[in-house]
């Protein structure tokens, strides 16, 4: 029944546990009987290392070594850089100037650049706005994702085949930039927010995540709603999304750093500098280093470090994601898996 | 637990439209069609819910992916944006000049250019990024404390949820022309270093932001190939006198092949996009020379400078091209024993 179709990575591979097995389970019975007079005498500490199967030889010191140093250089080639963000964006003008720019040991902190920028003005609206676009547009793509997913989990009723195929099509083609540019305009989106919601709003891989794991719940449990009774929009909401809840914190993040990181529809479509999202602010005030409306004078005069400023733009771009991510961390491979295409 | 209870009520308040399954009596008829099939009305009327619930997703993706499709007719026209405020009604009124685009296009060095920037950071990917993810997998499968692997990984996935614009900022603080690494060389004495805005180098540079940004993410998917490995597997070659190298070499890298395989062919079917919002975003900072690559080509030319006839020649030239490749790999993948992206 399954008939494999289509969507990459995730059909080559079973959707299986968690953490692969250096032998869990083995010598799970360790330390049970021995210290058994001295209380909790010797519980492994949370960055012990299991115990190892059998057959598995003891690491050597240098190859322990040299994994460790690799892995924390990998995890410091990517931290370093934000710590280096963040430090110099709490940072006063004076000790940016000693530091001679960017600031790598904090000394004093200081909320200025932040508080001169949250306190209305040009990045505070462009914040605002793309708040409200990420949480409009994740709500509205999120609610067609799951309609359609769900609406598609059924094999066998009448169009599923045909519309999957629709959906799957779209995935080996894309129309072009200068089409769609024109499409967009002529339906008058230009110049509105809807345009960087609509063109961009579903994803079909997202769709197709949804749905293999919707087709996953034990059909049994729907069976029996629905003889008690239950419509299918009532069977979506009060079965199907409850035991659901990993893959659509996924699915919801996906698409809401999909919004909050968007910069091109609006360059695109926006003419309007006040309706700007802060990732295209961004863009002005960092990449192109321009003083902020209004800011420039605090700037010139010498309260306000120019650097500081553009550091703490990127930290409010980069805060949201940083901060939500790792909360869906453990979901992520559950997400990317349940993508298998089923009949 | 609590939530999966089945709501008991016999009324039906929220929803209306189905009741059908009274008729059915057992619903196993919508899972797999028995022989005596359900007439087509029957049907329609048994699953009017499910396709309503399809309905906006199917309009979107009918609009948005293929009615554009048809805007490409603009590529046979000398189309003028400024007939009308309507692109539609210019499409209409632009006088059709054959495959005039076409030919100024292969007689354009320029996109020829843009063409030969694009291969070379395709290869340059392909060698330098696509390695990274398959590694770091192998390595981090490899370490044993649950917390250390935990961290590590929250660590290497956060790059890939951070905006291009938030990742070319960074790499301009530590490596433009008054970054950090620019300062400490000063500091030192030597002069100054502007990685970012160096030609030269701008090929190397843009795969580097690659592999910082998507590279840790890349390994979720290797590690999951990983999991799947039956311990057994490991446990019978150490019996039989297998190291651990000769283990990763016989057990590891081959319950890898295939998804190595499948990302392949997915590269190679996508080998003409190579970053179009990162490119865009440092294009005018390099200078189109090095730049320049197909996708920034279309948008210059239409989006800049409002030879839309032109830009969608050329975006429907790649277009094409492309999808050829992608039914190519995905043929070269079958004919290996692979997968690839559909199956036959």
């Amino acid at each position: 029944m399954t008939a494999t179709t289509g969507r990459p990575a995730s059909a080559a591979v079973p959707a299986s546990g968690d953490e692969p097995g250096h032998g869990p389970g083995h010598g799970s019975g360790r330390g049970s009987g021995l210290g058994a007079g001295r209380g909790p005498a010797h519980r492994p500490g949370r960055w012990a290392a299991p115990p190892r199967p059998v057959w598995e030889e003891e690491p050597s010191r240098a190859g322990l070594a040299g994994k460790g140093l690799v892995l924390a250089l990998a995890c410091l080639g990517i931290l370093f850089p934000l710590w280096i963000v963040l430090v110099t964006s709490l940072s006063s003008r004076k000790t940016i100037d000693q530091a001679g720019g960017l600031v790598m040991v904090p000394k004093g902190i200081t909320f200025v650049a932040y508080r001169e920028l949250l306190g209305g003005g040009q990045v505070t609206r462009a914040a605002v706005i793309s708040v409200l676009i990420t949480l409009v547009g994740t709500l509205f793509s999120m609610a067609v994702s799951v309609l359609c997913a769900y609406g598609l989990s059924r094999t066998g009723s009448l169009g599923h085949r045909w519309i999957l195929m629709t959906l799957l099509a779209t995935m080996f083609f894309s129309a072009g930039l200068i089409p769609t540019y024109l499409l967009v305009q002529s339906l008058g989106l230009t110049d509105t927010y809807l345009a960087l919601i609509l063109p961009s709003a579903i994803s079909v891989f997202n769709i197709l995540v949804l749905r293999g794991f919707f087709m996953g719940i034990s059909p049994e449990l729907i069976d029996s709603a629905r003889i008690d009774g239950a419509g299918d929009l009532r069977i979506l909401w009060q079965i199907v999304m409850p035991l659901s809840r990993a893959v659509l914190a996924v699915i919801t993040l996906f698409y809401a750093v999909g919004y909050w990181s968007a910069w091109f529809n609006a360059s695109l479509y926006l003419n309007d500098q006040d309706m700007m999202p802060l990732q295209n602010v961004m863009i002005q005030l960092v990449q192109k280093q321009e003083a902020p409306v209004g800011l420039g004078q605090a700037i010139k005069t010498g309260e306000l470090s120019g650097l500081a400023v553009q550091m703490a733009v990127m930290v409010l771009a980069l805060l949201p994601v940083a901060v939500l991510s790792p909360f869906v961390q453990k979901h992520f491979r559950k997400g990317m898996l349940t993508g298998a295409v089923k009949g | 637990m609590s939530h999966s209870t089945v709501p008991r009520s016999g009324t039906e308040a929220d929803t209306t439209a189905t009741t059908p399954v009274a008729s059915d009596g057992a619903t196993g008829a919508r899972r797999a069609r028995p022989p005596g099939e359900p007439s087509l009305r029957h049907r329609l009327r048994r699953d009017r819910v499910l396709l309503l619930m399809t309905l906006p997703a199917v309009v979107l993706v009918l609009l948005f992916n293929y009615i554009p499709i048809l805007g490409n007719v603009v590529a046979f026209q000398d189309y003028d944006p400024y007939v009308s405020d309507n692109g539609i009604v210019s499409m209409l009124h632009s006088p059709w000049v054959g495959l005039e685009n076409f030919q100024r296009i292969f007689e354009d060095s320029a996109f020829w250019g843009a063409v030969r920037n694009t291969l070379v950071l395709f290869v340059l990917q392909l060698v330098l990024y696509f390695p990274v993810p398959i590694a770091l997998a192998l390595l981090i499968n490899s370490v044993v404390r649950p917390r250390v692997r935990a961290i590590s990984q929250a660590v290497l996935y956060l790059p890939h949820f951070f905006s291009w614009v938030l990742v070319i900022a960074v790499f301009q603080q530590l490596f433009g022309g008054a970054g950090l690494l620019s300062q400490l060389l000063r500091q030192h004495g030597y002069d100054g270093l502007d990685v970012m805005t160096d030609p030269a180098t701008f090929k190397f540079l843009v795969t580097a932001q690659s592999v910082w940004k998507d590279a840790g993410w890349g390994i979720i998917v290797f590690l999951a190939a990983l999991a799947s490995v039956s311990p057994d597997l490991y446990e019978a070659a150490a019996m039989d006198g297998a190291g651990r190298w000769r283990r990763m070499w016989h057990v590891t890298l081959p319950a890898l092949r295939p998804v190595i395989a499948l990302l392949l062919v997915l590269r190679v079917g996508d080998a003409l996009t190579v970053g179009f919002e990162q490119i865009l975003l440092q294009r005018d900072a390099v200078g189109p020379g090095a730049a320049e690559v197909l996708d920034t080509f279309v948008w210059w030319n239409g989006v800049r400078n409002q030879d839309f006839g032109y830009a969608a020649a050329a975006g429907l030239v790649k277009g094409v091209v492309s999808l050829g490749l992608v039914l190519a790999a995905n043929k070269v993948a079958h004919l290996m024993g692979e997968q690839g992206v559909y199956r036959k």
